[in-house]
């Protein structure tokens, strides 16, 4: 996960979980290191700003069970695709990295787009740049 | 004194935006139906089934303890507790 300042919308602080499911085609938070974290945002006066993942063997798009069971409405949900070896240090093609609002079931894909700084996005719409 | 539910981002369309609200019960279960009673539809994102159980992918914790290993909605709580509802990130 990436928590950010509250309404800053900037993914900030990177916080690395680990995947409690264990497994290839699943993942889920410890519900002790989820409890943690939440705590740990809110004296922060933080949220979740990016909550990713990657798939191992299909397309960097939300699946049934990411739509189903995403559940924090203010989130960017990042998905990586590792299908064509992406996750390999030698690996030099391009890398499916998108990003999705999902929100009531409903998927919408956004734009991403690598900056070397936040001032390089003035003048956007974008609730952080206030 | 009264027992206080901390409600996660996406409940707080039930509680008018409140990231708190308070109720009162002997047990989960009680103190849910208690908050329900003046927040309708919170307790349907919480609980489901007949018999009822909590909701597979949503977290419950009274003073930092996961119910799952408590006693489920029969945990018992009293003034002063505060329950803790994180909903699971969780995907694949």
């Amino acid at each position: 996960m990436v928590a950010g300042p509250v309404g800053s919308d900037r993914a900030v602080r990177f916080v690395p979980m680990l995947n409690a499911a264990m497994s290839p085609t699943f993942y889920e938070f410890d519900s002790g290191d989820l409890l943690r974290l939440y705590k740990e945002m809110d004296e922060r006066d933080e949220e979740p700003v990016v909550i990713y993942h990657s798939h191992t063997a299909t397309e960097a798009y939300p699946s049934r069970t990411d739509i189903k069971l995403a559940q924090e409405p203010g989130a960017h949900y990042v998905l990586v695709s590792t299908r064509d070896g992406a996750d390999a240090p030698a690996y030099d093609g391009p890398v499916e990295f998108r990003s999705y609002r999902i929100i009531d079931g409903e998927v919408v894909e956004e734009e991403v787009r690598v900056v070397g700084s936040y001032s390089e996005t003035a003048g956007e719409q974008n609730r952080g740049e206030n | 004194m009264a027992i206080e539910l901390r409600v996660p981002t996406i409940l707080r369309t039930y509680t008018g935006g409140e990231k708190a609200v308070n109720g009162d019960g002997a047990t989960l279960a009680e103190f849910i139906n208690d908050v329900n009673g003046t927040h309708p539809g919170l307790k349907e994102r919480i609980v489901e089934g007949e018999p009822e159980e909590l909701r597979r992918f949503v977290n419950v914790y009274v003073n930092d303890e996961d119910v799952r290993f408590t006693g489920g909605l029969q945990t018992g709580i009293k003034d002063g507790d505060v329950v803790v509802v994180l909903p699971a990130v969780a995907g694949g």
